[in-house]
Parts: C-alpha cells; sequence; structure tokens
C-alpha cells in the first residue's frame, strides 16, 4: 500500500485494523510468556515445599518405648538422706538396663545384651533423674514410664531404614524381633516430638531440638534490629532531608549501594577482623552475629528509606515550612510519619534476609557444637539457618529429616515476616 | 520585537509607593538559580492592607519572587539572592533574622492544596501549636474555630473535624490551607496561582475570602487570570522574563497600560 492510497477516510481505516490483528497477537503472546513465567515459578517453589515437607514431616514425630521402672532406693538414694548431689549422680541407666533386663528375661548373651540396652536412647537416664529430682517421692516405687528410643530404632519404625542383612542399614535381626516384640505389647508408639521443638543440640538425634537455635536467632535478630533501624532511618533522614548534595554524598551513596550487593561472608570476615579479633568481644555471641548482621542489612534499610522519603511529596515539606515549622518539625511531624510504612517494610524484608543468613555467621563462630540454650546475647549460640548447616552435614539417617524440619519452622518465620511486610504495605498504602 | 534573556526592563508605572502605607519593600532583588538570573533587579512596594496581584507568562519568574519575601527561597538549593527585602523597615535577610520566626508572620499558600494527611482539626491546629500560641486545649479549639471561620469553612467541616483533610473537595482543601495559614495570624498572606485547580464556582468563594481577608492582612497573590487580578487586587505587577516591566494601580494597569508588553499581555496578544 503506498501513500496515495492513505487519501481516503476508507483507506486509512483499513490500514489501521489490518496491523490490529498483529497489535493484539503481539499483547496475547506478551501476556502467555507472563503467564508461563509465574507459573514456573509456582513449580519450581511447590516442587521445593513438596520435597522439603516430605522428607521432613516424620521428624515432628519420635518413637518411644513403655518401660516399668522401679526407682530402686539403693540404687538411688542409698544412705536415705536425699541429698541433691547424690540423687543427681545416680546410675539412672542401670534402672533402664535393669527394666529392660526383666522386659526380655531370656537374653543372658553379653554381646545381644548389649544390642538390647541400646534401643532406648541414652538420653532416657537423664529423662529418669531428672523425674526423680523433681519429685522424689517416686523413689522407691515403680512407674510405666515413656522413654524415647534410640534413633536407628526411630528410623526403623519409620521405614527410612532396613535390616543390616538387606542392605546398608545398622539394625540388627534381634532388634528388630525385640521391637515386634513391643509393639505386640502396645509397648512402643510414635508420640509428638516436643523434644524437637524444646532441646538444644545434641549428637544424639533423638535428643536433639532447635530450641537452643532458635533463641540464639532471637536474641541476634534483636540486637540487628535495635542497631540497624535506628541507624538506619537516621542516615536515610539525614542524607535525604539534610546533606547538602555534592561530591562526598554522591560518593556515600554510591558506597551505601556497593554495600548491600556485596557477597554477605564479606561481613563475616569484617566481622573477625573487627569485632572478635581487634574489640574482643567473645566467639560464637549473639552479639557479635547481630553486629555482623547489621552491616549486612544497613544498606538494604537505607536503601529502603530513603525511597519511601523521597516518595512523600515535596508540597507536604513546603507545606509544613511555609506555617513556620523548623526543618526538623517538618521532617518529624510531617514526613517521617509518612515514610514510616515504607521504612518499616523495608527494615522486615532486610531481617528476612539476615534471618537466612548462614555464611557471615560461620566465620565468627556460631557454628560451633552448642549444647546449652543461650540466655543472653553474650552466651554462645547458634541460629537455625546455621542449625540447618550442622545438620545436614552430620551423617545420621535421623539428622536428615531434622534438616528439613528445621527448614520447615525457618520458612515459616520468613513466610510471616514477609506476610507482614505485605499486609503494613497495605494497610498503609499512600492516601494522598 | 525581538527579545533576549539578557534585557533588563526599566519598571515603569508606579513601583514605590511614598505614603505611610509601604508593607514590604523590596530594592534591587536578583535571583539566581546557578547561573541562571531568573529575577533582575526587582524593586517594588507592597502596601498594607491592600491585594497586589503578580501576573505575567509562564517562567517570568513571579513564584520566584513571591518565594523571596518568605524565604522559602532557603529550601531551594542553587538558589542565590541578592538585594533587600524589608518588612515594616525589618530587613528579612539579616543575619539576625530566623527564617523560622519570619514564617510564622508570612502566611503561604499554594497552587495546589497540599493539606497534611491528618484531620482538618490537626492542620489548622498544627501552628499555632508548634508556635506554642495556645495555652490550653480550649485556646486550641478557639483558634482552629475562628481560622475555619474566617476561611469561610467552618459551616461546610464543623461535624467531620476529625475526618482527613485530604478528603476534602479541591475548593475545601485549597480554603483549608487557607485556613492553616491565617491560623498564625501572619501579617502577611501569599498566595501562589491558588484557584488554579479550581472550578468557577470555587473561586468565586476564595475570591469572595481574599476580598474579606484584605481588612486585615496584607496579600499578594500570583494568577494567570487577568479578570482574576482586576477582580480581586488594587495594586497589579506585571512580571516579564526576570523582571518587572510595570506596576501600578489595577485599574490604570487593566484601563490604560503604561509600556507596551503590558498592554500586549492584558489584551492577550502576547507572544
Ligand atoms: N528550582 C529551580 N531550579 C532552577 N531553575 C528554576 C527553579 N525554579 C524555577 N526556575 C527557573 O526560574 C524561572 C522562573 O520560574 P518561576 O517558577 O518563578 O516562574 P513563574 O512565573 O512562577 O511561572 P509559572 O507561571 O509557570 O508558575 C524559570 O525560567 C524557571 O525555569
Ligand atoms: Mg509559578
Amino acid at each position: 500500500m503506498n501513500r496515495a492510497d492513505l487519501n481516503s477516510h476508507e483507506d486509512r481505516l483499513q490500514l489501521i485494523k489490518s496491523k490490529l490483528k498483529w497489535r493484539y497477537a503481539k499483547e496475547n503472546i506478551f501476556r502467555a510468556a507472563g503467564i508461563i513465567a509465574i507459573l514456573s515459578a509456582l513449580a519450581m517453589l511447590a516442587i521445593l515445599f513438596i520435597s522439603i515437607i516430605g522428607s521432613g514431616y516424620s521428624a515432628f514425630q519420635q518413637t518411644f518405648i513403655r518401660l516399668d521402672i522401679t526407682f530402686d532406693q539403693d540404687v538411688i538414694d542409698p544412705d536415705h538422706k536425699k541429698d541433691p548431689d547424690v540423687l543427681s549422680q545416680a546410675d539412672y541407666g542401670g534402672l533402664v538396663r535393669t527394666a529392660l533386663g526383666k522386659m526380655f528375661p531370656d537374653i543372658s548373651d553379653r554381646r545381644e545384651k548389649r544390642d538390647l540396652y541400646s534401643i532406648v536412647s541414652s538420653g532416657a537416664a537423664f529423662q529418669l533423674r531428672e523425674m526423680v529430682m523433681e519429685k522424689s517421692g517416686l523413689i522407691g516405687t515403680t512407674q510405666q514410664v515413656w522413654l524415647p528410643a534410640d534413633d536407628d530404632v526411630d528410623m526403623y519404625i519409620k521405614g527410612h531404614i532396613q535390616l543390616e542383612a538387606e542392605g546398608s542399614g545398622r539394625i540388627k535381626e534381634n532388634t528388630v524381633r525385640w521391637i515386634d516384640n513391643l509393639i505386640e505389647q502396645k509397648s512402643l508408639k510414635k508420640k509428638f516430638n516436643t523434644t524437637f521443638f524444646t532441646g538444644g543440640d545434641s549428637r544424639e538425634p533423638e535428643l536433639a531440638g532447635i530450641w537452643g537455635a532458635i533463641v540464639g536467632t532471637f536474641y541476634t535478630m534483636i540486637v540487628t534490629l535495635a542497631l540497624s533501624f535506628p541507624l538506619g532511618v537516621a542516615t536515610a533522614v539525614y542524607l535525604e532531608e539534610f546533606a547538602p548534595k555534592n561530591i562526598w554524598t554522591d560518593i556515600i551513596e554510591v558506597n551505601i549501594n556497593n554495600l548491600a550487593a556485596v557477597p554477605s561472608i564479606v561481613f563475616g570476615l569484617l566481622g573477625l577482623a573487627v569485632f572478635l579479633n581487634f574489640f574482643g568481644l567473645p566467639r560464637s555471641a549473639p552479639l557479635v552475629g547481630g553486629l555482623v548482621l547489621t552491616l549486612m542489612t544497613l544498606p538494604t534499610i537505607i536503601i529502603a528509606s530513603r525511597a519511601s522519603l523521597l516518595a512523600v511529596p515535596p508540597s507536604i515539606r513546603a507545606g509544613a515550612l511555609g506555617v513556620g515549622a523548623s526543618r526538623m518539625q517538618s521532617v518529624l511531624h510531617h514526613v517521617l510519619p509518612l515514610a514510616l510504612p515504607g521504612m518499616l517494610t523495608g527494615t522486615i524484608i532486610g531481617m528476612a534476609r539476615a534471618l537466612g543468613e548462614t555464611a557471615p555467621l560461620l566465620m565468627i563462630g556460631m557454628v560451633a557444637f552448642i549444647v546449652d540454650i543461650p540466655v543472653g546475647v553474650f552466651d554462645k549460640a547458634t541460629v537455625l539457618p546455621v542449625q540447618i548447616y550442622l545438620w545436614a552435614d552430620s551423617p545420621e539417617r535421623a539428622f536428615v529429616e531434622r534438616t528439613s524440619a528445621t527448614i520447615m519452622v525457618l520458612l515459616a518465620f520468613l513466610l510471616i515476616m514477609n506476610a507482614l511486610a505485605v499486609i503494613l504495605r497495605k494497610k498503609f498504602e499512600r492516601r494522598w | 520585537m525581538v527579545m533576549s534573556h539578557d534585557d533588563i526592563f526599566e519598571t515603569v508605572g508606579k513601583p514605590l509607593l511614598n505614603d505611610g502605607r509601604i508593607k514590604i519593600s523590596c530594592r534591587n532583588v536578583n535571583v539566581y538559580y546557578g547561573e541562571k538570573r531568573a529575577i533582575k533587579d526587582v524593586s517594588v512596594d507592597i502596601a498594607e492592607k491592600e491585594v497586589t496581584s503578580f501576573i505575567g507568562p509562564s517562567g517570568c519568574g513571579k513564584s520566584t519572587f513571591l518565594c523571596c519575601i518568605n524565604r522559602m527561597n532557603d529550601t531551594i538549593k542553587d538558589c542565590r539572592f541578592e538585594g533587600n527585602i524589608t518588612i515594616d523597615g525589618e530587613n528579612i535577610y539579616d543575619r539576625t533574622m530566623d527564617p523560622v520566626l519570619l514564617r510564622a508572620r508570612i502566611g503561604m499558600v499554594f497552587q495546589k492544596p497540599n493539606p497534611f494527611p491528618k484531620s482538618i482539626y490537626q492542620n489548622v491546629a498544627y501552628g499555632p501549636r508548634i508556635h506554642g500560641l495556645a495555652r490550653n486545649k480550649s485556646e486550641l479549639d478557639e483558634i482552629v474555630i475562628t481560622s475555619l471561620e474566617k476561611a469561610g469553612l467552618f459551616n461546610e467541616v464543623k461535624d467531620q473535624l476529625d475526618h482527613p483533610g485530604t478528603s476534602l473537595s479541591g475548593g475545601q482543601q485549597q480554603r483549608l490551607c487557607i485556613a492553616r495559614a491565617i491560623s498564625v495570624q501572619p501579617e502577611i498572606i501569599l498566595m501562589d496561582e491558588p484557584c488554579s485547580a479550581l472550578d468557577p464556582i470555587a473561586t468565586a468563594k476564595i475570591e469572595e475570602l481574599i476580598d474579606e481577608l484584605r481588612q486585615n492582612y496584607t496579600i499578594i497573590i500570583v494568577t494567570h487570570s487577568m479578570q482574576q487580578a482586576a477582580r480581586v487586587s488594587q495594586r497589579t505587577a506585571f512580571f516579564h522574563l526576570g523582571s518587572l516591566v510595570e506596576v501600578d494601580d489595577t485599574n490604570t494597569i487593566f484601563v490604560n497600560p503604561e509600556h507596551r508588553l503590558t498592554q500586549d499581555y492584558i489584551t492577550g496578544r502576547y507572544g
């Protein structure tokens, strides 16, 4: 079609019409591409969730064995004084062994006896000691007690390992016989695994829990939040509202943006050099972890805060200055309240990133094996992602499901935080 | 006529007053944005308790000049002021003059209504509160109510003082901004195109209001509407390319302007 044809009104319409089809087609292709992208992202997410939940859900249950424990006076408190020192030193493992022996009286072979004793967790002794320390009236009585089974038994019950003969599993034929026997007597069953949520780390999977890591994470996050939020907001307010725009502030701006992209392990190395080696702060402490994560989170918070300050219309500032507010007052009374939701959203996103951070914490020693629950920011501690890293590295089969379960807990926390950020943003949507 | 940006026009008409009515007097005011000279050697007197309107083509420097009077230009980076402005004989660019105190004496109403995203009450109460003008809640209530009444808004909003100021209509918002400006009882009110975002009815209301406020306040209004300038102002100043071309009684400017440019502009032959 050449130019001359365009002279008439109809020809022009015809031309536009002929192109219209292609224009709509382009639009549809674009939309389809977007939908495909979203669907594939969702599929990946679904695979991730399914695989983690699939291998982790069984950790929320733990196999227990019921034994008739006789709290023998002669074993626990031979001189009838109820001296706590004596009570806590008694041979509770012996009580468990006696009870097991009574249950399976026909076992006499020493090696077989050892196998029998190992079906109950070594943590059973601690549980009995705790019971006695709490209530000394138990001494001299016989009680039915549910004690955690050894992790190999637990894994066998859950179907994760097989008989030794059939493959690489660690469970023996005689053990399987006893297990069947216990099940018949209704003395073996799976119960909710409270230890997983209340215990600290342990070499024994059935005694290991994430409470220590959760508390460590909590302290670390508190330190991070307490430092990075006020510092980040103050920096953003100064840079955006008060600082002169010159080469220095430009340099600072470039550096802040740069810091946001620095790999997190670099901050860990910095923390090691500065906080541990130079200032001599304790290793593995949430305080140092918080400091390192603050360095990492600050740029994110500063950038988000500056963006939300920038989004406040200048007419608001002019209005405040116009009635005689000082610059500080116009910022504090008008600009900051309007920018705060955006700042909070940025902070939550930064904190969510810090929550999942492992590498910098490895550098400052938060990767140590720590059994005790920390009670302050100076105590040795670990955090959830590092706990995942530690357990993922452990050879025991039972730690595999605990790793996945911990990931589930971590994901739940992340989900809550990000949902909070979205809710905040929705709730305080700009209204001018 | 060929004009370049370097042209400076001698002001004709009656820029300077010699009766005792002078409220603001500006002498040899120059304003630069970086290298660019936005106001060129402007000298003019503004009379007390009168409405003075600034007219002129877009970009001629009306807003810039207005902002010099309450030192809002302090907050603009790269903006440099030269010259002399006195209010009641007091040099406002003096080192000892506090811009915050100055702005408490000079209210400002902007082109686009810009109420704070807070309640109507809080919008008006903000100024008196930061300056500590009210000793207690009932005094503050009093100030808020009288300001809203003077701005002709009270009857429309008296049942919804706790509603957000941003929920009002454009014209109501602008009157709220006027109430906010007069709540600190300024001596001078600067208005930068206060009606440009409003419909004719809302505009008429504001013009009526300006006419009433004239009793107590010195008012400067920037406007693009010749009719508005003619209706509300007693004196009119015509700016062109940063120069003040002509100042005179509004009547004279519109009936018998002295300068060619003024004549062209008000008859719409400008350009
Ligand atoms: N912040 C600024 N930085 C640099 N130049 C500016 C700035 N503000 C205004 N100017 C320039 O100064 C000149 C005068 O601007 P001003 O806003 O005072 O004009 P005006 O008369 O108010 O125009 P309008 O009627 O469109 O509002 C214009 O040429 C403008 O480009
Ligand atoms: Mg303007």
